[in-house]
């Protein structure tokens, strides 16, 4: 049974204070707070396990080794990838899609297209303009219409035989807005196009099935679903890995060196050159199966509860607007007061102990489409509860009365 | 008055107000009545773009002083260059050049000066420096 008071006992921050008020953390969407049982298990690796890991002949290396293997299992199947060597550790999405990107640098030519949304967070359109920018190949974007949903009638325009790539979030970190991405990735595929998605902000609320998604390339990191920073997952589909050069050279990702010539180590370490973030790796499967022990369909079910409550109460207060206002939305609320930087919003909720995040959430595009210089963005995780809502709206109206 | 003096009667100011209310009211007060920049300064070259907020300064010599005007698009960081306005605005070259920042600290606002804060305070305050810096070469 789905119960936010015990649930909250698992996360130690949620009962510090902020300027002399009970913390509420609204900022999920940047990075989600961490329970102890994963808390637990970093101390326990540091503790018993620590050592470096794939190459050791001594006991504590070979735990070590099989603790991480064990994790890129779990996540394996978390995602349902059909082979555990598909699950690449990186040290988190960025770094997933910046390897893809490099890896795609070896595969596109000039005049070559590649497709983006209008919807994305700056580290999903700043590598692969940097992929254009080195191959000569052709950025397109999907535009978006006032609602914050991209316009699929458009990205069908977009598509050709050239198309080579297509590259969009699951769900906007910005507006909140859950993409097609079964439409997407269909349609990609029958002009014989790759498709990368940014999990970053779907994984905290969904359990994405790649297999039936039949999706190329898959990013996430551990950091939103309680996990550490500095850790992360890309799946590829076998034969993409295959066909992508390796990112970084050094140790681990070798079969042989020689002066005259290297060969590459086989899935997964190819990809995974120098020591990993070997702890990280290892705690992201105990945050995985910490979500999955209390479930994506109740923490879905539950956060949409708060979704719908926070909007309704929110929308309350006269002159706040709301921007992302999709059907389709997961537990993000990106709003402004009339007239009121959202900086000053952001400051004055900060003092009552409310951490939003303020500013253009690494979406200038999404905020130049509003022309707003940015906004207040609430983002709610199966942690929070209603009367931390209550907090937040009352929050608001005073910020408004100070700010007015 | 001198910089030190200035500071010091803001200290004095901010020591009677009870709480972060009252302290930020007082602030945002501020901000509302800063004379705007004229428009004509108020372009590309004079902006300082933090990632949260934009500030813009323009600087003129007037009778060996330094006069400063500044604008922002957030109303709590428009009060806080209202705050250094009123302390280094007027002064003399070389005093803005050797003055420091500590009594923000001493009035509860030194989050807002912090480089992390990413709305353009830090920035201003460099740039005042900066043309204290160039203004106190002219003088030479």
């Amino acid at each position: 049974m789905f119960n936010v008071q015990d649930i909250r006992k698992d996360f130690p921050i949620l009962s510090r204070k902020v300027n002399g008020k009970p913390l509420v953390y609204f900022d999920n969407a940047a990075t989600s707070q961490t329970p102890k049982q994963v808390i637990d298990a970093i101390a326990d690796y540091y503790s018993n396990y620590n050592a470096n890991i794939h190459r050791g002949v001594h006991t504590l290396s070979q735990e070590a080794t099989d603790l991480y293997e064990q994790s890129r299992e779990k996540i394996r199947a978390h995602f349902n990838a059909q082979f555990t060597h598909e699950i690449i550790f990186t040290s988190g999405t960025t770094h997933g899609i910046n390897l893809v990107a490099n890896g795609f640098s070896a595969l596109l030519k000039k005049d070559d297209e590649i497709i983006v949304s209008a919807l994305e967070h700056h580290s999903n359109i700043v590598p692969w303009q940097m992929l254009c920018d080195c191959t000569g190949a052709i950025l397109k974007v999907i535009p978006m219409n006032e609602e914050g949903e991209l316009l699929m009638d458009e990205f069908d325009k977009l598509l050709s035989e050239n198309t080579k790539l297509v590259f969009v979030n699951h769900i906007s970190n910005a507006l909140g807005t859950i993409n097609p991405i079964e439409y997407i990735i269909e349609k990609a595929h029958a002009v014989g196009a790759a498709v990368l998605i940014d999990g970053a902000q779907s994984c905290p609320h969904i359990k994405p099935d790649v297999q039936k998604l039949d999706v190329d390339f898959y990013v996430a990191s551990a950091h939103k679903m309680c996990g550490p920073t500095g850790v992360g997952m890309l799946y590829g589909k076998e034969e993409w890995l295959k066909k992508l050069p390796p990112y970084q050279g050094g140790g681990e990702m070798i079969a042989e060196v020689t002066f005259e010539k290297t060969t590459y180590a086989d899935l997964p370490h190819k990809f995974e050159a120098g020591t990993p973030n070997i702890c990280g790796g290892i705690v992201f499967g105990t945050a995985i199966d910490y979500m999955n022990q209390i479930g994506f369909d109740a923490i879905a079910n539950y956060e949409n509860e708060l979704l719908q409550y926070a909007t309704k109460k929110l929308l309350e207060i006269e002159g706040l607007k709301i921007y992302g206002t999709s059907k389709h939305k997961t537990s993000v609320i990106s709003f402004n007061l009339d007239g009121i930087h959202p900086y000053d919003v952001g400051t004055i909720l900060d003092k009552m102990g409310i951490a939003v995040r303020t500013g253009h959430h690494c979406a200038q595009p999404i905020m130049d489409f509003y022309k707003i210089p940015g906004t207040v963005r609430a983002s709610f995780a199966f942690y929070n509860t209603k009367e931390e809502i209550d907090a937040l709206v009352e929050g608001v109206k005073k910020a408004k009365m100070m700010l007015s | 008055m001198s910089i030190e003096e200035i500071q010091n009667e803001i200290i004095d100011e901010f020591s009677m107000f009870e709480d972060w209310e009252e302290r930020y009211q007082y602030m945002i007060d501020l901000g509302k009545e800063l004379p705007l920049i004229d428009d004509q300064y108020k372009t590309d070259n004079n902006i300082i773009k933090g990632c949260q907020s934009k500030v813009w300064v323009h600087a003129e010599m007037k009778d060996d002083k330094v006069e400063f005007t500044a604008d922002s698009d957030a109303i709590i960081t428009k009060g806080i260059i209202a705050i250094l306005i009123r302390v280094f605005s007027n002064q003399r070259p070389k005093d803005i050049i050797d003055a420091d920042t500590d009594f923000i600290d001493k009035i509860g606002l030194k989050e807002h000066l912090s480089p992390t804060r990413a709305n353009g305070l830090v920035s201003m305050v460099k740039q005042l420096k900066m043309y204290a810096i160039a203004y106190q070469t002219q003088l030479k």
